[in-house]
């Protein structure tokens, strides 16, 4: 990330997490949702199956140890609208995703917190995470405005919405100080809702 | 052309286009509990940002709250702490604030629509997932995250891309012992846990007309787990009756004026769609899932799927989860030992679902190693409940009979599910973990096949048991 906020280019090197349907619940289990802060959320990334994989899950293994992008399958980060998912991926090192499609929500969490999620048809991301798997040390660089990726030889054309590519590329991810603009459009449209200023006589 | 109900209410509340080309939608109700919040509160007050509208935003709390004890501070110190930040942060915002001592404390979905807060035609946000639940009022109604939590605190507005539309209709009638909530699983087992991505659900036709709000707020409430943000029922003489005389819907003098602009908010009839999809309710069973996902269900007098019916991943996907619930592929999944059975959550908690896990509990006896337990969505729902001499009903068949709250949908306050115990619960997810222990098993069902599988002490077709 640039000073002014902008998320142009990605680079690093890769962890593949495999599975479908992988939800929220999976990323961080709601137990360390019994916190007012996110700081401390980094270690308790995938948590369980760590613990039942007894240090063969991904995170777990020292040949992606520092690794700053997740390649992942399909529906990334469904269920739970708890924004500790990504954030306890961003204090892990995480800094973007790749998948084969990711829900709705954890998308929207992600963009807002920086962290951008491009997709990948299937076979790509078999292909992807292979070569990761084989080669841990390869080099990835994602150029953010493009979608393209490059891993060592290899390159990948991936997708990302324009308004979100647009978000990341102009440092307006976090939506907040654009809607702040809008002051007056914002009570112009709360002025005009029957069910806040009162209903009209009939 | 005509417009949908989701094309009217957003752009009733469109505020502005982003640069970025999303939508900045007004938020016309914010619904807010302690699991989400705290840090949306800290991000405001690091940035120097008041709450722009603090009678538009409402709170209580849910998650975290115990259900067998209600002393201050509570034994659970992390609880405590919790709830000390909420009381802060309503306090000093100017929020209102729903805690037990207000008698309309209970799990934001249930008191949201109880209290008539819930109307036609809003845009509603929680950072709740579960926040499609309001839908069934015929709201926009989604879940965000606690950024999200912070720009609505901060602004009344968040940026967000306007979803497609599919229509699910379902036609005739469901028979006997099938619920709202198969009729959903029905609905996510054939569309996918994925389905919905990008999509709003419009549910409509003889089904969902003839469901009580109670009924529509349970399908609603699912739409998340098949994927779509938002899923809503057209506003109709149903839900006009259940808000009239509510706390906070329109007083009678205003009630026509309202009634008016709620009529018109509903999808035209010749609204297009992005996409339909047709059910017949003949067809839907009752429903159990088998899996770690909502989509992995299947009807009672099914059997279970095997990993070598599929190829490639999926295959992977359902030899992993048979491996968690150590179910075996081609067996029923009727006659499944059970060890909890759980009545609650935001999906089936509300007075129309314990008085039909009564009917089934009603005479019968839970056998002693079946923990049982029936946790109202919220204060007023067990008030009611026990007016009508329910807990009476739970307690002599065998069930523990608890305080609101969400319990164990998630286990974040002590009802948990210990090592691998499987439970039989009327809760949204199935996920692995989802009720406290790592290897606990999650069926879902009816509060209906809850209660019949309580009693059994496995899993039962509650239209081969005696319906009252």
């Amino acid at each position: 990330m640039s000073d002014d906020g902008r998320i142009t280019h990605v680079a690093g090197t890769g962890v593949p997490v495999r599975g479908n349907d992988i939800d929220t619940d999976r990323i961080i289990p709601a137990r360390y949702l019994r916190e007012i802060t996110f700081e401390t959320l980094g270690p308790h990334a995938f948590e369980d199956e760590r613990r039942q994989l007894n240090g063969k899950h991904p995170f777990d293994d020292a040949r992606f140890t520092g690794a700053s992008v997740l390649v992942v399958n399909r529906n990334f980060g469904s269920g739970s609208s708890r924004e500790h998912a990504p954030q306890a991926l961003m204090r892990r090192g995480i800094k973007a995703i790749v998948g084969e499609s990711f829900a709705e929500i954890f998308f929207g969490n992600c963009t807002t917190i920086g962290i951008p999620c491009l997709t990948l048809p299937a076979t790509q991301i078999e292909s992807l995470q292979s070569l990761i798997e084989e080669e841990p040390e390869t080099a990835l660089e994602i150029d953010v405005g493009s979608g393209t990726i490059t891993a060592g030889q290899a390159a990948y054309q991936a997708e990302l919405p324009a308004s979100v590519r647009e978000a990341f590329v102009s440092g307006e991810w976090d939506a907040l100080s654009s809607l702040l603009e809008s002051n007056d459009a914002i009570s112009a449209v709360h002025d005009r809702l029957p069910y806040i200023t009162g209903w009209p006589a009939r | 052309m005509g417009q949908t109900l989701l094309d009217k209410v957003w752009d009733a509340h469109s505020v502005r286009e982003l640069p970025n080309g999303q939508t900045q939608l007004f938020i016309g109700l914010h619904l807010v509990h302690e699991v989400t919040s705290p840090q949306a509160f800290q991000m405001l007050a690091e940035r120097g940002l008041a709450v722009r509208y603090p009678d538009r935003t409402f709170a209580t709390v849910d998650h975290i709250i115990p259900t067998d004890e209600s002393t201050r501070p509570y034994v659970d110190g992390m609880a405590e702490q919790m709830f000390v930040a909420i009381e802060q942060n309503v306090e000093q915002t100017g929020i209102p604030f729903f805690d037990r001592s207000t008698g309309r404390q209970g799990i934001v979905h249930v008191i949201g629509p109880e209290l008539g807060l819930t109307q036609p035609g809003m845009t509603i946000a929680c950072g709740d997932s579960h926040t499609s639940t309001h839908g069934a009022f015929g709201a926009i109604a989604f879940g965000i995250g606690t950024s999200q939590v912070r720009d609505v605190l901060a602004t009344q507005t968040i940026s967000v891309a306007k979803p497609q539309c599919r229509r699910i209709s379902v036609s005739g009638k469901l028979a006997d012992g099938v619920f709202a909530k198969d009729v959903i699983l029905a609905i996510i087992g054939r569309l996918g846990v994925q389905g919905g991505v990008g999509y709003a659900y419009e549910y409509a036709g003889d089904v969902f007309d003839a469901m009580s709000m109670d009924e529509r707020m349970t399908v609603c409430n699912m739409s998340i787990e098949g994927g779509a943000r938002v899923g809503y029922v057209n506003p109709d003489e149903t839900a006009y009756a259940y808000l009239q005389g509510r706390e906070y819907a329109p007083n009678d003098a205003d009630f026509d004026s309202a009634r008016q602009w709620w009529t018109d908010v509903a999808s035209d009839a010749d609204a297009a769609f992005d996409d339909r999809v047709d059910i017949e309710g003949e067809s839907i069973a009752p429903m159990v899932t088998w899996g770690v996902n909502p989509g992995q269900v299947l009807g009672v007098d099914d059997l279970i799927p095997s990993p070598d019916d599929v190829e490639g991943l999926e295959r992977r996907s359902i030899q992993d989860a048979l491996d968690h619930m150590k179910l075996t592929p081609g067996a029923p999944i009727a006659g499944t030992p059970i060890d909890v059975a759980f009545v609650g959550s935001c999906t089936n908690s509300r007075i129309s679902d314990l008085r039909e896990a009564a009917r089934v509990a009603e005479g019968g006896r839970v056998p002693a190693h079946v923990k049982a337990l029936v946790v109202p969505g919220s204060q007023q729902v067990k008030t009611e409940a026990e007016a009508e001499g329910l807990d009476d009903v739970f307690r002599a068949a065998g069930f523990e009979w608890r305080d609101a709250g969400c319990s164990m949908c998630l286990a974040m306050n002590p009802d948990k599910l210990v090592n691998d115990q499987v439970c039989a619960s009327s809760s949204n997810r199935n996920f692995k973990g989802r009720q406290g222990s790592p290897l606990g098993r999650t069926l879902l069902m009816s509060p209906a096949m809850v209660a019949a599988a309580a009693v059994a002490g496995e899993v039962t077709d509650v239209r081969a048991m005696a319906m009252g």
